[in-house]
This record gives C-alpha cells, structure tokens and sequence, in this order.
C-alpha cells in the first residue's frame, strides 16, 4: 500500500501523457502554438510571427496551472480589502490600551508584513477550495488537474504548507495534495470567460464547524427561522476563541448534510459588506451578528466586543423528515481571492 | 495591559510561580514545536532527547512553513496551532519531559490546568493566525527532530525565540482566562435564547 514519496517530477498517473498531447492537439484546431512549447520548428516560426506570449488555450492545463498557481499566492499572502476594513473597525472599537485592542494592532501589523513580503498570513494555510465556472466545452479534467499541480507549485515555493496528510498512513507527501485535496468543484456558468473563487480554510476554523439536526430541545430550538437562529448562535459560543476568533459565519439550513455543509462554505466567498437579496436571510445574518458579539468572546477569546466579523446563510431545499443547520467557521484570516480568465487570454485578479 | 514580563528559558520554578492569568509576557532563548502526531510519537514510546535540555523549557503548540536553505532552514510563518486537541496528553508530557510553559492558543481543558498547578507550569496563548510577526521573533532554527517520520508541520522544531511576546491564560494557580470567558459568554447566551423549550412556543 506505500505510496511513492513522489520522487522528482508528479507520479505517474497525473497529468504527463494529456499534458503533452494536449497543446498540440488544440493548437490545430485553435490559436497557433505559444512560442515556449512548440514542439517543431516550423511551428515555432509560425508562432514568432502571429502569436506573441499568450498561452495556446487559456482554459488548457497549462496556462491554468500557472494562474492558479498565482490566484493561491495571493490568496494565502493578501488579506481582502473589506475584512481589512473590519478588523480596523473592530479595533476601533475596543478600549485603548486594552487586550483586545492590542491584539487587533497585532492582526493588522500581521497582515501588512505577509503582503509586504508575500508570505502566508497564516501558517495553516488551509484547505484551497476552488469554485469554477467554466463556458460551455471546456475541459473539466485540465481544470482539476491544474488545481491539483497549482497546490504542488506553491507548496514547492513555500506559499502553502505541506498541508496533505494521508489518512490511512498518516504520512504527508510533502507536496500539498492528496485524495480529495485540493477541493475543485467545477459548474458551467453563464459568462464566456472562467471564473475561479478561492478561498483557503484553515483546520483549527474547520474543527469548530457544526452540524445539527432540528428540533432540538436543549436549546428550545423548533424548526424554524428562530431555531435555526438559536443553533447558529450555539456554534458561535461553542468555538468561543479556539476558531481564531473574530471569525465569518457561514451559515446553510436545509439540504442533506453533505450539501448543506457545502452551501455553507459558499457562503464565505462572499465579501463581509454585502447584503443578501433575500430580505428574511439579510436580517437572520444581521442579528446573529448582533447577538453573537454580545457574547463578549472577543478576539482570540481574551474577550472584546469583536467575536465575529461576519455571518453569511443561506438555505437549500429539505426533505420532510430533515432539518439540518450546517455551520462553518472562517478564521478572522479570512483568505479568499478570485479570478476571471477571459478568451483572449487576460486575467483579472480581485479579492 | 501591565508591564511585560520578559522571561529566558529554561524558566526557574518561581518565575513561573509568579506568573498570573492576564499577564503579558515575552520569552527568549531555545523553545521547540510540538503539535498532534509528536504527542502521539512521544506517549507511545518517550524518546529521550539527551543534547537537549526540556526541563523548565517551553513546548510551542505550532506546524510552521518551512523552507530549506543552503546552510539550515527559515521559517517562513510560524503562528500557534489550537492547543485543545493535546487536551488528552499534555498532562502526561508536562509530567514527563518537565516543560514550564506551552504556548498555544484558544486554551487547555481541566486535566492541562491541574498538571500546569501540580508541576509548576503556565499556558501561554500567543496570537492566533499571526503567524508573520511571530516568526520574525524565531530569531535561528537550531535543529529538528522527527522530520522523516511525521513531515515538517508535526516535526519537533527546536528554535532559538527573541521577545516572543504571549498572554499567560491559564496559570500554576488554577486560573483561566477560558474558563472565565465560558461563563460569562454562557450566562449572555442562555439570556440571548430563552428558556423556552422546542414545542413550548
């Protein structure tokens, strides 16, 4: 059962045979070949005189490989923008001089230095969970594989942890991958370029995710908005600081158990300022954050008027014997970015 | 915030003794990591570490990220990991090895806090995900053991630390900051829920 420690290059049954082929194959169908890896010369002159540095096919292994190679770079070393703007609301927040307000000061300083350097925010740099959109005909098998070479990449440069362990043996490859690792779940969507949501979640964030079936007596909780309410709330004082609090809240009742805790997560590629079109959501989300910084929980759980920066539902439809809250818990290093490939080639980053 | 403590390791017994719940504190000299599998490496069988001095030194609750350099290694994020899942077996390895202090974060359950009073020893909770300016304390990566056998965020990472600032959260004399914490953040969620039961509506 030992797998090989993977040697130099990726084992044996990833990528390399379609790897190669491919680029020739589309090349005779779509652009000409890119300058780099023509594998004739005539085709490399036909190259030098069309087709300058973009890749053959945006949405082909390759050119993704390296895209996502760079979206997970960002991801793990660059705080977004609106949770920035609410950890320093949240500092404003707390007593000068306070615990709380220190340890605010830290978080910030923190993530000023990992994007000055380009290095991880944090040292658990998570599970990457890639959401991808892609146009209609596009290869999914180049996608997933590219996530999965794009995880090894940044692992090797040190942008991600070796972050696999393999369960049955306990050993980690090394190399950031392993069964079911890196998450890559791929739709079709509407537009004609691909877009890719990422976000990396921490394991001691993971860890404090919950999971419930309603009704539940101990907490009066019946099945509906306010015992899903009350549920919710219960996970926030559960994780208390242990999820690296202030955290995000994503929220989903409904579904089965395993979409259920996937809607969730969803949730957390949403940015902290937005508001949901569902009006009954919106105000679920609006007082669950209300009342879970009542809680008093503070920053790390050294206690503070911050416990969480963000909460994030949605619901899916159920079956008639099932009632299911999923709750999962984003570190206040919420680490998300995104990024659209457009046909021509051109990417644009956000966060 | 009181003034910072600064400490030097291997802490004496009444350094320890003298650290309260709330107190900021900055460690200098040689710590070592520690996480899930090295617990588990080190229950099962208790490897000795001659060359190196455990008593009165501190365990560090964290898996790093790692690069090889020509002459050693950097450490290139080096934050706390959650310390609870070592709820099972730090009384044991504070017990055996002597450590006076572990630095980790979001606290230790009630068997950790009797051995930190009945050995001498406080938690030290350093901050969660801030794992930039925390490396920059780890001033040298003296060396490292178990590499092989459970990979580099489970290896034992012996490091020399300037400063590594941290909050003393449980103490030697029974007091926790999390358990404090736990109580009054319980008395605002049961008044936040209601006592109403499921169906009583």
């Amino acid at each position: 059962m030992a797998k090989p420690k993977r040697p130099t290059p990726k084992p044996a049954r990833k990528a390399p045979p379609s790897k190669k082929q491919k680029p020739a194959a589309r090349q005779a169908v779509k652009q000409p070949p890119g300058p780099k890896k023509a594998p004739k010369a005539a085709a490399k002159q036909a190259a030098k005189k069309t087709a300058p540095k973009r890749p053959a096919d945006p949405f082909g292994e390759k050119a993704l490989t390296q895209v996502f190679t760079e979206l997970l770079r960002r991801a793990a070393t660059s705080i977004p923008p609106d949770v920035l703007v609410a950890l320093e609301k949240a500092r404003e927040r707390e007593e000068p001089g306070s615990v709380a307000r220190d340890t605010f000061d830290v978080l910030i300083e923190n993530t000023r230095l990992a994007k000055q350097d380009s290095r991880p925010i944090c040292q658990d740099t998570g599970m990457p969970f890639f959401e991808v959109a892609i146009p209609r005909g596009i290869s999914i098998g180049a996608i997933e594989r590219a996530a999965v070479e794009a995880t090894r990449q940044a692992t090797k440069t040190g942008f991600l942890r070796p972050n696999s362990v393999d369960t049955l043996t306990n050993k980690n490859p090394g190399d950031g991958a392993g069964r079911g690792m890196p998450i890559v779940h791929v739709h079709e969507g509407k537009g004609k370029g691909l877009s890719v949501q990422l976000i990396l979640k921490g394991g001691g964030s993971e860890n404090v995710g919950t999971q419930s079936a309603l009704p539940n007596v101990d907490l009066g909780a019946d099945r509906d908005i306010d015992g899903v309410k009350k549920v919710v709330l219960e996970a926030i004082f559960n994780a208390q600081g242990k999820g690296c609090a202030p955290g995000v809240i994503g929220f989903c009742f409904g579904g089965d158990r395993a979409n259920g805790y996937n809607e969730a997560k969803k949730q957390l590629f949403r940015k902290l300022d937005d508001t949901n079109p569902d009006p009954t959501i919106a105000a679920m989300e609006a007082e669950l954050l209300e009342k879970g910084n009542l809680l008093g929980i503070g920053p790390m759980g050294y206690g503070g008027k911050t416990t969480l920066l963000g909460v994030k539902g949605s619901y899916l439809a159920r079956l008639p014997a099932c009632y299911f809250v999923s709750v999962t818990y984003m570190c206040w290093a919420t680490r998300r970015a995104a990024v659209e490939v457009l046909p021509s080639g051109k990417t644009v980053y956000s966060q | 915030m009181s003034a910072v403590k600064k400490l030097t390791t291997p802490l004496t017994p009444e350094a320890v003794r003298d650290l309260r719940k709330g107190d900021a504190v900055e460690i200098s000299g040689t710590i070592v990591t520690g996480r899930d599998a090295l617990h588990k490496l080190w229950i099962k069988g208790w490897p000795e570490y001659p060359d190196l001095t455990l008593r009165g030194s501190v365990l560090y609750h964290c898996g790093p990220v790692v690069r090889k350099e020509k002459d050693g290694w950097s450490m290139l994020a080096a934050g706390p990991t959650t310390s609870i899942r070592e709820e099972p077996y730090e009384a044991s390895v504070i017990a055996h090895y002597g450590f006076a202090g572990i630095i980790g974060k979001g606290g230790m359950g009630p068997k950790t806090l009797a051995a930190l009073k009945e050995y001498g020893a406080v938690y030290l909770h350093a901050i969660g995900g801030a794992a930039q300016v925390l490396a920059r304390k780890i001033v040298r990566v003296q060396g490292v053991r178990h590499l092989e056998e459970i990979g580099v965020p489970e290896a034992m990472w012996i490091l020399e630390v300037k400063d590594f600032p941290c909050l003393v959260t449980m103490d030697s004399h029974g007091e926790s900051l999390h358990e404090e914490l736990k109580k009054s953040s319980k008395a605002i969620f049961d008044e936040l829920i209601g006592k109403t039961k499921a169906g009583a509506a």
